[in-house]
């Protein structure tokens, strides 16, 4: 009989791809079991669709307030999975060690980064089928192709990554959390995710559509409010800052 | 002379103004198990994490497995097992997940049932790493470091916080991976535990070696022994080592307590009885033993707290 732990040394790496998949399955795994995480990524975008529909609290032009409201919602939850969400999740992870110990493994610090970016598309994945569903029941009527708005949120979501990669790298877990966290809140306020840009006071309105998340809502409420073509220039400022982003996160990124 | 699965020439780390290597040099042995013993702040987990990678040296030699940790790190990672000091764990995943996953990142991993069993974490199910105790995330970092079946296990005070059949289970799986041809590093505080467990130990002060070999190299011959000498009242160092043959050290530790090393023997005993006796010196303890590796390791290291 053969004990089943055979212990004589066999080193090797699984295959890069199945390295990628296991990681992306425990980070989507550990997010999707996570309350707080829950709250943020489908809780205040679905609390924020509702109450913004049924109550005429903000004046948002003359567009029916649901098509109005759901491409801002949309930009939300992208913003708050892949930058809010990702960053602290990477700030807490970091400071237990576990990135740590990842980096003695055969998982490569670009593996991590690709797998934690697949688990931030598959949640969104998840709040986008929920936030249109509910958009729906109140009345939504979305236009433009689906491809064009699969383009905007994905080059969103590089965009939200790199920079929360970025935020985790420059601080530590808990002024990562803090400092996430009041971002999400200044952008879901001022950056032209509830309130659309050209609502904002003139002055402001110009540096708010220059933000991710100002340049994503844009884009999103163009399409699918008018079914217009894809509008470049939102894609553009959003390329700028994955640049942005990357170029910090690619130095200042640390297992430990 | 087996042949070194790991070592290190005169490795140097500096952090600001503070030493930590000075010139390190051990090596350690294929398919056995090296302690790397020192008191706290001696440098022990900054060159193993040299080791690992996770650091560079200021100036020195590592070859791990014959290559450097940093320049040949990917083709090292999946040969090299790390239990780090603390943590390495994700808080929000359960030990099996984690498990699972880690054996998932290697090509042939051990049997993870198999292995979880022999650990003691089948029963922990669901429940997250942040809610385990102490002890059972130190038996999950340890089954994480091994999973891989590595051919050299790096273990940062693998046994801290274990009870002490959590304690026997590792020792006995570290024994295991060495007969399968595993080569261990580790670093324990457990002077006792090293003891029983280490072919082969490297004693680190200060950042330098200063002392190296197998167990019976560093402890001496059979016949040297500890006298250790407890009264009821001190008595004086020099009184007590006028009676003993040249070739004994006598050591005050406290007053009313001695150590006699050296060359000591029963006739030692006895005169030191004798000697007792005539001077109306009542002897709590008068006990012969054999020298241990923490006589060494505080004959080397000092027996002052450090700062």
């Amino acid at each position: 009989m053969t004990s089943p732990l055979d212990y004589s040394p066999a080193p090797g790496a699984a295959s890069a791809g199945r390295r990628v998949r296991s990681q992306t399955v425990l980070e989507l795994g550990t997010t999707l079991r996570n309350g707080e995480q829950l709250l943020l990524t489908l809780g205040i975008p679905l609390i924020l669709l509702v109450a913004l529909t049924v109550v005429p609290i903000l004046d948002l032009g003359t567009s029916a307030r649901i098509d109005v409201v759901t491409p801002g919602i949309l930009a939300l939850a992208v913003m708050s999975t892949a930058f809010t969400g990702l960053a602290i999740a990477t700030g807490f992870d970091r400071r237990a060690g576990a990135l740590k110990f990842l980096g003695s493994t055969p998982l490569s610090r670009g593996q991590l980064l690709t797998a934690k970016f697949f688990a931030v598309v598959v949640t969104e994945v998840l709040q986008v089928a929920l936030i249109a569903v509910v958009a729906l029941l109140l009345g939504w009527h979305p236009h433009g192709s689906p491809f064009e708005v699969v383009t905007l949120l994905l080059m969103g979501t590089a965009a939200f990554c790199s920079l929360g990669f970025a935020l985790s790298g420059v601080l530590r877990a808990e002024a990562t959390l803090a400092v996430a966290n009041a971002i999400y809140l200044l952008l879901l306020l001022g950056g032209g995710v509830i309130i659309p840009t050209d609502r904002l006071p003139a002055a402001w309105s110009a540096i708010a559509s220059g933000l991710p998340s100002g340049a994503l809502a844009n884009g999103l409420r163009t399409v699918l409010i008018t079914g217009a073509t894809l509008p470049w220039s939102c894609l553009a400022i959003l390329a700028v800052w994955t640049v942005i982003g990357v170029i910090v996160a690619v130095k200042t990124f640390r297992w430990e | 002379m087996t042949e070194s699965a790991l070592e290190v020439v005169q490795l140097c780390k500096r952090y600001g103004s503070v030493t930590a290597l000075n010139e390190l040099s051990f090596a350690a042995p294929a398919a056995k198990v090296t302690a790397v013993l020192g008191p706290n702040g001696a440098g022990k987990t900054t060159a193993l994490e040299i080791c690992e990678g996770f650091r560079t040296a200021d100036s020195g030699v590592v070859r791990v497995l014959g290559r450097h940790p940093r320049s040949d790190a990917a083709a090292l990672r999946p040969r090299l097992g790390v239990m780090l000091q603390s943590g390495g764990m994700h808080p929000g995943a359960s030990a099996a997940t984690l498990l699972d996953h880690v054996a998932s990142l290697y090509a042939t991993p051990l049997n993870t049932a198999a292995l979880s069993e022999r650990l003691g974490l089948s029963g922990l199910g669901r429940t997250p790493v942040r809610r385990l105790s102490g002890g059972e995330q130190r038996r999950l970092a340890f089954a994480l470091a091994i999973v891989g079946r590595p051919e050299l296990v790096v273990l940062d005070e693998p046994t801290t916080g274990l009870d002490p059949q959590a304690r026997l289970a590792v020792w006995d799986v570290v024994r295991e991976l060495t007969q399968a041809g595993v080569t261990i590093v580790l670093t324990t505080h457990l002077l006792e535990e090293a003891e029983r467990v280490a072919d082969h130990v490297v004693i680190i002060d200060g950042g330098t070696t200063v002392a190296e070999g197998t167990l019976p190299e560093l402890i001496g011959a059979e016949s040297a022994s500890v006298l250790t000498v407890r009264t009821r009242e001190p008595i004086a160092v020099n009184d007590l080592a006028a009676v003993v043959p040249t070739g004994v050290t006598v050591r005050e530790v406290s007053p009313g307590h001695y150590l006699l090393t050296g060359e000591v023997g029963p006739d030692v005993t006895a005169r030191v009885a004798t000697w007792c006796t005539e001077h109306s010196v009542v002897a709590s303890e008068l006990s012969l033993r054999q020298r241990s590796l923490e006589d060494v390791f505080l004959d080397l290291t000092g027996r002052e707290l450090r700062p």
